[in-house]
């Protein structure tokens, strides 16, 4: 019963943040709210059974990748974006409206197709989200694209160095 | 251990008071081991033996007034310091506190307190960034860096515990230590894998902001550092974390490396006395010990402060990145050779 009110409320959290990125005018309000976007997403693994997976997203992404952001970002110091024109309430709520009904069209022709995926409750996702189960897939059926993943990480690691190397030698 | 709802909320309650009353208990602490070491009495005017300062203190800091620079962002200004926190309080829930007395006993507690040290940084980093001040600017600025740099270091030692025990829980963690082969102490982390111990302290030492780590707040250099433009209880929530910081990371120190709750000899204790087993006087002995292994890596925290002077910031890079993750590295792979040729050859069962 609390699953589906968790899953509404940190998926509305995250659409409400990604909207916020977009819109901020300030460089560190922007990136804020890509945390707080982040978050909920990794708050949506949890709701899933996929603790492994949100943990990580939180330390890999929320962690690492946005302190380097805020970094850069406090750094350069960016003054905040002029707001350019006022955008007008009635075509945001157009916008809006229309949305919603092409949300409600397609699901319903979806519907209608039977093209809906089928809903695998939580139970598989409660096997395949610990650790050792994840480990196992990785490393046994899919331990060559997960090599390959490795190399090709090395490779975009080794390419950022040489192109932060004043002179390439 | 399945409590209901109503017992954990209860517990989480007594624990957040407990670390609350801790951090008074620490101040107070730190400026008489501070007084000692450099030879003069510390506080000795407020209460027997200067007890009551730390109360002095948050009175005073309650009863400031609270300034907030002008031109800062004034939400994020506020935000900083109850993050701080609210993230250092967050990591005791995952700590087991005694067998079968955990908050959150999760399948992967050990990479949850890495996750949330590694947000920990957004507190300072904030807190830097909206004062609107260039001493505070710089502060949150070397804070994320210094992070950045040993958080790496800090989740190499802390694979290292986690290839040994084999699960990411730190009940298990624990409970290994008292495990299979362990002699009394001998089975605590720190001697199965004592590089990674001692690169786990160091870099704690980095993730806390504490000397010789504190160049975020570098009094000579930068006025306050990140919390320059802070007054009245907001500054003292900053006070607060950093307290509560560094005496969480003391138990998740023990709990890793020094058998978090286990009492020494805990079989030997338990086959001496048998009626001991399962009793919550052996609970209550169990919290005892944690306390008193964590008390005294607080002590180190505040020993290293007061004798150590503070590094530069390339020997703070230099140390960060060119000797502890090398190392840690080195020390994994040994580890994860050591274990594979175990399964391979069948070492010890």
């Amino acid at each position: 019963m609390l699953a589906p009110v968790l899953f509404f409320l940190f998926a509305a959290v995250a659409i409400a943040a990604s909207i916020g990125t977009l819109l901020a005018r300030n460089p560190v309000n922007s990136a804020l709210s890509l945390i707080v976007n982040l978050l909920a997403v990794a708050s949506l693994y949890l709701t899933l059974n996929a603790a492994f997976i949100g943990i990580v997203q939180v330390l890999v992404y929320a962690g690492a990748i946005m302190v380097l952001f805020l970094f850069v970002i406090m750094l350069l110091n960016l003054e905040a974006t002029p707001v350019l024109e006022a955008i007008d309430k009635r075509i945001l709520a157009g916008y809006a409206g229309g949305t919603l009904l092409l949300g409600a069209i397609t699901y319903l022709l979806a519907r209608g197709l039977g093209a809906l995926p089928t809903f695998e409750i939580a139970e598989s996702a409660a096997a395949t989200g610990t650790p050792r189960a994840l480990a196992l897939n990785l490393f046994t059926t899919y331990a060559l694209p997960f090599e390959l993943i490795g190399l090709l990480l090395l490779v975009a690691t080794i390419g950022a160095v040489m192109i932060a190397k004043k002179r390439f030698v | 251990m399945d409590l209901p709802l109503y017992w954990v909320a209860l517990i989480g309650f007594a624990i957040i008071n407990f670390f609350l009353v801790s951090a008074s208990v620490l101040v107070y602490y730190e400026r008489k081991v501070s007084g000692w070491i450099q030879n003069r009495p510390g506080p000795n005017r407020v209460g027997p033996w200067g007890f009551l300062q730390p109360f002095a203190d948050v009175a005073k800091l309650i009863f400031k007034e609270d300034i907030s620079p002008t031109a800062s962002s004034p939400f994020i200004h506020s935000l900083a310091p109850v993050l701080m926190v609210t993230i250092a309080m967050t990591t005791a829930a995952l700590i087991p506190f005694a067998r079968g007395f955990v908050i959150v006993d999760t399948e992967v507690s050990a990479l949850l307190v890495l996750a949330l040290t590694s947000i920990a940084v957004y507190g300072v980093t904030l807190a830097g960034w909206s004062s609107n001040s260039k001493f505070s600017l710089l502060g949150g600025l070397r804070s994320s860096a210094q992070m950045i740099s040993y958080e790496l270091a800090m989740g190499l030692s802390v694979l290292t515990v986690v290839l040994i025990t084999g699960s990411l829980r730190l009940v298990d963690i624990v409970e290994y230590q008292n495990g299979p082969g362990a002699w009394g102490i001998l089975g605590w982390n720190v001697f199965r894998a004592p590089i990674a111990a001692l690169i786990f302290i160091v870099t704690a030492f980095a993730e806390t902001n504490r000397a010789p780590f504190d160049l975020p707040e570098a009094e000579q250099e930068l006025v306050g550092g990140y919390h320059t433009e802070y007054s009245g209880m907001k500054f003292g929530m900053f006070f607060l974390a950093e307290y509560v910081n560094f005496f969480v990371a003391s138990f998740v120190i023990v709990t890793l490396f020094f058998g978090g709750y286990l009492l020494p000899w805990e079989d030997a204790l338990l086959s001496a006395l048998p009626g001991l087993k399962d009793s919550v006087l052996l609970g209550v002995l169990q919290v005892l010990s944690l306390l008193l292994k964590a008390a005294f890596f607080a002590f180190v925290f505040i020993w290293v402060r007061w004798t150590l002077p503070r590094f530069k910031y390339q020997q703070l890079m230099t140390l960060g990145w060119k000797m502890l993750l090398p190392i840690a590295l080195a020390n994994v792979v040994l580890y994860a050779l050591f274990f594979t040729f175990k399964a391979l050859l069948g070492w010890g069962g």
